[in-house]
Parts: structure tokens; C-alpha cells; sequence
């Protein structure tokens, strides 16, 4: 693959002052340097501490749904309660704890992998991050204010109209969803003019590290899919807040759709979560298998592939209202044409482990577990693309098995994979093998036992969503292997925790480059100094950091490594901390709470705030300072800043 | 090399760090990914306006109140202020910057009239019976024209914005993309108010 010359502009630094209304923040250390950082490592660890908190808390909520369903007629939760745990559950992973796993990884690592010194917009950045967070927040205040939503996660009209669900729980949902989608969409905005506009010299889009590459794919998903669903959303909050009929039968609204509006960012939802598994995946298989991902453009374009696909597959949610036999096949035909690219990318990853020098360390065991567990998911997944089928197992937990072997053991699986990868170069410190491998084993094996009896259990019949069973038809058995895997997997998961802590607290060093891995971000120490990188990095191959270390292997035309000059005569920008996302997002968290009580004279005065700090934020101006560029010790980063 | 005392900030529309792989500007990029995203949230508009189109239990229905001349008229205005946002554009790029000060001020002012427009036909609609709890037109109608309406106010605001802050901080050609992207962004408005204008009120005399 030949590189063109490099020609590079010689950079103007143009001065723009700073006109804060406070004065701009310059803590490095303690809650206020949290507060107002507009770093993306800190910004990533926040979203990834963040996740994993809400990963907790959906856990604890299906520990409960499986409590009460680990015998027949139990009455340890209410009906009433048990819908608002199995919504919860599934709003919990899916928006707050699953997807922003990936968005924290993103945030972490593809400034680094890409050689950029910060995501585009790194104000911007933290804005996503707080309002993702306060919505969050507010989405979970609903446990204490009347009751939490009730109604699903894909809360189909017409559950959530006014009549039928007068209670607040509908409004925290709609309005939740609907600020905190604010945040998701203005981050992958920022990802994707990071990933176009700031790659370093020598880095064509044929050698962007693939989970940089999946992350843009995904951030292009993000804009298009979440629009629908934050206009269905709006739509159902005028229906309970101004009376309007949308989603009201009685005034000739159409429930269905609300369904269709979902679905079209429901499908796309799913590839938002898988798509940045799979990037994971893509870097952990290389590494531990010391040989370059096996066919890198073929796995490059099958993701794009599936993100084009994502939007032509969402009827096949709906295929038992009543579309008719042509939507039907249309659709079915689409969700087999998907399942090829997902086929594609598996034989990929197991043509990398092929001949490899296989490591079995816990992220590759991870990524094995993720490669058998997804494509189980994938296979019921076209079983169930067939609608005559889909008829039958509609709404039953063999669906639900479906989806949880696809996005928890697929999606989640593959984070863990990414989480032990990763802790090295996110705090300088290993995390121990042996409990790794440990919680590994209980982690899977309680994963099985959760799962496998729910096909079987869907398969003679159990309907989802439904509180409890009768005795006598054959649930009792599989219902209660499945009680008994939460248990193991509750351990495995607890041991994960305890390993994380244990490696924060007493984790041996690892080093800048403990897997012996193949990007960019292993170049640079552990954790990554706050600067990122001590001169401009220029990259000569795909894996650019593999060819630095080995250049026997390089291939093509190299970059000539005066390229980085004119960039390191300027010097290493740092943009000012602000206070101004944090405040927006609080802002935000007001309105939400206005609009939820109706209180219009609070709604008022919170766009007001909006507003205020809207022109707060461009006057500030993008502020800081800039370092000196060129090698320096551990100890000189420190001094410069937070590392 | 005195990069450690050096300036605050970098070239404009850029806020972090300073190599770049695309010749796009930062902000510029940004705007198109934000317009990209946008069609989105028009289309399920539209898309809801059109699955809804003919489904009202009672009336008033489109034909009875919708004024194809007058909203001829304003769409025409909304049209002049995108020309004149080309003109205002061209002048700051030639360092005019009293005439980017009138056609800037001229955009928003057109844009203004089109919501005096607005505002005038939503009180005559109501006038007339048409609300927005009344049936699915009002619902659909107001909810379509009113998330424009927002559209054109912001851009308005933006505008005004950008003319008081020329005053403040005097502004050059350098800054010129600072206004292509207000531009890209009431050009995009405009544009959508084309589709809107035929779906709405072209189509239901056809």
C-alpha cells in the first residue's frame, strides 16, 4: 500500500484570548479537577466508572427478577414491581451501563490510537459525558419518586399513554432517554470529526486500528438511529404533557407507530453496542495471538456493511403485527443478509488465532468466550429471522435468550475482554491472572446456566414479561438452573470487582507495553501522561506500534519522520478545563425535573440558564496552554499536569 | 522555542491540538455531521406528518385553513435571506465589513419575518379551530412547524449573535468559518422549509 508525500502545512497558532465570566479552572487534583476536566482519559474513566456502576445496579435488578421466578407462585415481588425491575433492567443495561461501556472505551483510546492529542471537541466531550450522566441520574430518581418506568424498555404505545399509565414512571423514561440521547449524540458528533480530521501523518483510513474504525462506524449509527427515537420520545411526552394525539387511538393515533419510530433505533441500538465489541475483539485476537488481524479490509468493510444493514432490518421486531407476508419477506431477507458480514468477521478472527502463537491470558479467554457465545447468539438470531418461526417464539423467553447471548455475551463478554486489555494501560497496573481466570470460569459457566434453560423453557411456551408460572407445565426446572447460574455469575462478577479494586490498590506495574500489543496507545507510558504523546507520532503501517518495535515488518512507503516538526515546534496543545459542561448538564437536569412536574415557570428559567451558559461556553473560548514537545521522564509529566 | 509560554489557542474553527488528516475545518466537519443528523430528525417529522396525512376524525382539515398565497409569500422571504446569507459570507471573505454587517443583519431580519409569518398564522389557525389537541392535522402540523420554527429562531439568535460580537471583537476574513457554518446552518433550514412548504401545503391542492 503506497503513502502518498506527506505535505504538511506549517501550523498557525493564532491568539484568541479567554473571556470567562469565573475564572477558568486549573485544579489538577481533587473533585473539582473531576468536575471540570475536559481530558479523554479522565472523561473515559468517568464514563467507564460510571457503566460499570449501572452494570451493578442491572444486575442486582435481575438477580431480583430471578429470585422471584426460581419457583412457581412466588410472591417476592409484586407484579407492579417486577415491571419496573425487568424495564429497569433493561434500560439500565442497554442505555446506561452496555453502550457507554463502549463510549468510555472510545473516549479512552481513540485519541491515543489515532496519535491525537484530545478527541476534536474536548469540551464537547465532557458536555456528552455530564448530561449522560444527569440523566442517568434523573432516570433513577424515579425509584424514589413515585415509581420507576414500567412499561418495557421499548415502551410500546399505547402502555405509556396517559390513561393507561398515569403514574410518573413513563415521563422519567421519555424525558430521560430524551436528554440523555442529548449527550450520546454530541459525542459520536466529536468522534466522528476526531477519527476524519485527526489522525496522524501516515495514518490512512486503511491503517486505522479496527476499533477506532468500528467506533466511527458506530458514531455514524449513533446520529442517524438516535433522532428517531428522540422524536418518538418527544412525541409521547406532548401526548401526556400537552394533550396532542399521537399515540391516542381515540383521536385516530396509530400505537404501531411508536413501534416502528423504535425500532428504527432500536435495530441500529444493537450494532451500537456490538459494533464497538467487535473493534474490541479485533485488537485483543491479534495481540494474544502475536499475528496481524487475518483479512483487516474484509473485517473494515463488513462493519460498515452491518451499519448500513442496521436500518433495513427493523420490522423484523414486528412480525407479529400484522404487516403482511411481503413486509414480512422483505424483511426476513434483510436480517439473513446481515447475519453474512457477522459470519465474515468470525472466520476472520478465526483465521488470526490460526497458526497464531496463542497466549491464553484472561482478555483472550474472554475474546474465545465472546467468539462461541455470540455466534450461538447469532444463530437463534436467524432462526428467529424466519417469521413463521418468529410466530411461535414471539415474546417468549427463547427470545430472550436470543438477545442476551447476542448483547450479554456478545457485547458484554467482548468489554470484559477490553477491561482486562486495557486496565494495564489505564493506571499503570496488572490486574491478577489467577482471580481473572477465576472469575473468568464462573463468569461463563454461570452465564450458560443463566441462558441455555431459557431456550428450551421459551421453546415449550414461557411467555416474557410475566411475573410468574404456574406449576405443573414443565417451567419449573429450567426456571430454576437459570436462578442457580445468577448465583455464579453474581460470584464471578464480585471477584471481577474485587480484582479491579485489588489491582487499583496493589496491582504489580505493568509497563508501557505488557501484551507485547500492535496499536498506538501501547506506545506512550502506563497510564498515558496527560499530554498523550511527547511529539507528534507519525505512522508507518497498520499496526503501527508493532512496526516501530519490529521494523523488519514494515510494509509500503514509510512517512519520514521529520513530518512531525512543524507540529512539535508549536508545541503540545492543552486546552483550559471548564467549568461550563458540568453547569449545562446540571441545567439540563433542571428541565427535566420542570418539565416532569410540568412546572413551566422552572422550565423557563432553566433555558434561560441554557442559554446563559451556552454563551458563557463560546466566550470562555477554547483557553490553556501549551507545553513544550520532545522526550521527558515520568516525573516531568507528573509535574505538568495530571497523569 | 517558546512553546511553553506560547499563545492560548489555535487556528480558528480548531480546538485541540494541531495536526489534522482532512483539509475540512474542525467546526465545518462538525456542522455537516450535525445537519447529517438532523435530517434524521426532520424525516421522522415528516415521516409522522405523512403516515398521519388524511387520518383526522374531525376537522378543521388542511384545505379548510391552509393559505397557499400568504405562505407563498413567506417562504419567498425565507428564500431572500439564504441569498443574502451568501452575500453577507462573500463580504466578510473580502474584509467588507460593513456590508457582511448589513447582510447579516439583513438574514436575520428576513428570518425574523418569516416568523412574524409564523406566529401570525399559528393564532390565525387556532382562530380557526385548529389546535394542537383538536385532531392529528393540528398535532402533526404544529409539532412539524413549530421544531422549524425553533430552527429558524436559533438562527436568528446565532445571527444577531454573530453581528453584536463583530462589534465587540472586530471580525476579518480569517473568521470566515465561523460564519459559513451559521450559513451551512440556515441554508440546511431553508432547505427543509422547502420540503416542508410542498408536503404541507403544495400537495393537499394538487
Amino acid at each position: 500500500m503506497a503513502v502518498s508525500k506527506v505535505t504538511i502545512p506549517a501550523p498557525t497558532p493564532d491568539s484568541m484570548p479567554t473571556a470567562g465570566l469565573f475564572t477558568r479552572p486549573t485544579w489538577t487534583t481533587g473533585i473539582g479537577s473531576w468536575l471540570t476536566t475536559v481530558d479523554h482519559k479522565r472523561l473515559g474513566l468517568l464514563y467507564i466508572g460510571a457503566s460499570l456502576m449501572f452494570l451493578a445496579f442491572a444486575s442486582i435488578e435481575a438477580f431480583l427478577i430471578r429470585l422471584q421466578l426460581a419457583a412457581p407462585g412466588n410472591t417476592l415481588l409484586s407484579p407492579d414491581v417486577y415491571n419496573q425491575m425487568f424495564t429497569m433492567h433493561g434500560v439500565t443495561m442497554v442505555f446506561l451501563a452496555i453502550m457507554p461501556l463502549g463510549i468510555g472505551f472510545a473516549n479512552y483510546f481513540v485519541p491515543l490510537q489515532i496519535g491525537a492529542r484530545d478527541l476534536a471537541f474536548p469540551r464537547l466531550n465532557a458536555f456528552g459525558f455530564w448530561v449522560y450522566f444527569f440523566g442517568a441520574v434523573f432516570l433513577y430518581s424515579s425509584f424514589f419518586l413515585g415509581g420507576a418506568p414500567d412499561a418495557g424498555w421499548f415502551a410500546y404505545a399505547p402502555l405509556t399513554s396517559l390513561s393507561n399509565n398515569p403514574g410518573n414512571g413513563t415521563d422519567f423514561y421519555m424525558i430521560g432517554l430524551l436528554v440523555g440521547g442529548i449527550g450520546t449524540l454530541v459525542t459520536a458528533m466529536n468522534l466522528i470529526v476526531t477519527i476524519v480530521s485527526m489522525r496522524a501523518p501516515g495514518m490512512t483510513m486503511m491503517r486505522v486500528p479496527v476499533f477506532t474504525w468500528m467506533i466511527l462506524v458506530t458514531a455514524f449509527l449513533i446520529i442517524f438511529a438516535f433522532p428517531p427515537l428522540t422524536i418518538a420520545l418527544l412525541q409521547v411526552i406532548f401526548d401526556r404533557t400537552f394533550g396532542t394525539l399521537f399515540y391516542v387511538p381515540e383521536g385516530g393515533g396509530m400505537p404501531i407507530l411508536w413501534q416502528h419510530l423504535f425500532w428504527i433505533f432500536g435495530h441500529p441500538e444493537v450494532y451500537i453496542i456490538v459494533l464497538p465489541a467487535f473493534g474490541v475483539i479485533s485488537e485483543v485476537i491479534p495481540t494474544f495471538s502475536r499475528k496481524p488481524l487475518f483479512g483487516y479490509p474484509v473485517v473494515i468493510l463488513s462493519g460498515i456493511f452491518i451499519g448500513f444493514m442496521g436500518f433495513a432490518v427493523w420490522s423484523h421486531h414486528m412480525f407479529t403485527t400484522g404487516l403482511g407476508p411481503v413486509v414480512n419477506t422483505a424483511f426476513a431477507l434483510t436480517s439473513f443478509v446481515i447475519g453474512i458480514p457477522t459470519g465474515i468477521k468470525i472466520f476472520n478472527w478465526l483465521g488470526t488465532i490460526w497458526g497464531g502463537k496463542v497466549r491464553f491470558a484472561t482478555p483472550m479467554l474472554y475474546a474465545i468466550a465472546f467468539l462461541v457465545t455470540f455466534t450461538l447468539g447469532g444463530i437463534t438470531g436467524i432462526m428467529l429471522a424466519v417469521p413463521p418461526f418468529d410466530a411461535q417464539a414471539q415474546d417468549s423467553y427463547f427470545v430472550v435468550a436470543h438477545f442476551h447471548f447476542a448483547m450479554g455475551g456478545g457485547a458484554l463478554l467482548a468489554f470484559f475482554a477490553g477491561l482486562y486489555y486495557w486496565f494495564p494501560k489505564m493506571t499503570g497496573k496488572l490486574l491478577d491472572e489467577r482471580l481473572g481466570k477465576t472469575a473468568f470460569w464462573l463468569n461463563v459457566v454461570g452465564f450458560y446456566l443463566i441462558f441455555v434453560p431459557m431456550h428450551v423453557v421459551g421453546l415449550i411456551g414461557m411467555p416474557r414479561r410475566t411475573q410468574t408460572y404456574a406449576e405443573g407445565i414443565g417451567f419449573e426446572l429450567p426456571n430454576l438452573l437459570s436462578t442457580a447460574g445468577t448465583f455464579v455469575m453474581g460470584v464471578g462478577l464480585t471477584l471481577l470487582l474485587i480484582n479491579i479494586v485489588h489491582g487499583f490498590l496493589r496491582g504489580k506495574p505493568a509497563g508501557n507495553d505488557p501484551w507485547d500489543a500492535r496499536t498506538l496507545e501501547w506506545a506512550v507510558s502506563s497510564p498515558p501522561p496527560h499530554h498523550n504523546f511527547d511529539s507528534q507520532p507519525v505512522v508507518n503501517d497498520r499496526d503501527a506500534l508493532w512496526v516501530q518495535k519490529y521494523p523488519e515488518s514494515v510494509h509500503g512507503e514509510r512517512v519520514p519522520a521529520s513530518a512531525s516538526e512543524p507540529y512539535d515546534a508549536v508545541g503540545i496543545h492543552m486546552p483550559g478545563q471548564s467549568w461550563y459542561p458540568f453547569f449545562m448538564g446540571l441545567a439540563l437536569m433542571v428541565f427535566s425535573y420542570a418539565l416532569l412536574y410540568h412546572n413551566f415557570w422552572v422550565v423557563g428559567i432553566s433555558v434561560a440558564m441554557i442559554f446563559f451558559f451556552t454563551y458563557a461556553w463560546a466566550l470562555e473560548g477554547v483557553g490553556g496552554h501549551h507545553l513544550p514537545a520532545g522526550p521527558r521522564t515520568a516525573d516531568q509529566s507528573r509535574k505538568e499536569g495530571h497523569a | 522555542m517558546s512553546a511553553a509560554t506560547a499563545s492560548t489557542a489555535v487556528v480558528p474553527g480548531m480546538e485541540s491540538g494541531h495536526y489534522r488528516s482532512s483539509k475540512l475545518p474542525d467546526v465545518k466537519l462538525m456542522m455537516w455531521v450535525f445537519l447529517a443528523s438532523d435530517i434524521m430528525f426532520f424525516g421522522t417529522l415528516i415521516g409522522t406528518y405523512l403516515v398521519y396525512k388524511g387520518r383526522s376524525l374531525t376537522g378543521p382539515y388542511p384545505v379548510d385553513v391552509l393559505d397557499v398565497p400568504l405562505t407563498t409569500v413567506s417562504t419567498f422571504v425565507l428564500l431572500m435571506s439564504s441569498f443574502l446569507m451568501v452575500l453577507a459570507l462573500h463580504a466578510l471573505r473580502q474584509d467588507d465589513i460593513a456590508k457582511f454587517r448589513l447582510w447579516t443583519f439583513g438574514v436575520a431580519f428576513f428570518g425574523a419575518i418569516f416568523l412574524g409569518f409564523q406566529v401570525y398564522e399559528f393564532a390565525h389557525f387556532v382562530d380557526l379551530g385548529l389546535t394542537l389537541q383538536g385532531n392529528l392535522f393540528g398535532t402533526t402540523f404544529y409539532v412539524l412547524t413549530g421544531t422549524h420554527g425553533v430552527h429558524v429562531t436559533i438562527g436568528v439568535i446565532w445571527l444577531l449573535s454573530i453581528l453584536v460580537h463583530s462589534y465587540v471583537k472586530p471580525w476579518t476574513s480569517k473568521d470566515d468559518v465561523y460564519l459559513e457554518v451559521a450559513g451551512l446552518y440556515w441554508h440546511f433550514v431553508d432547505i427543509v422549509w422547502i420540503v416542508i412548504f410542498t408536503i404541507i401545503y403544495l400537495v393537499e391542492f394538487v
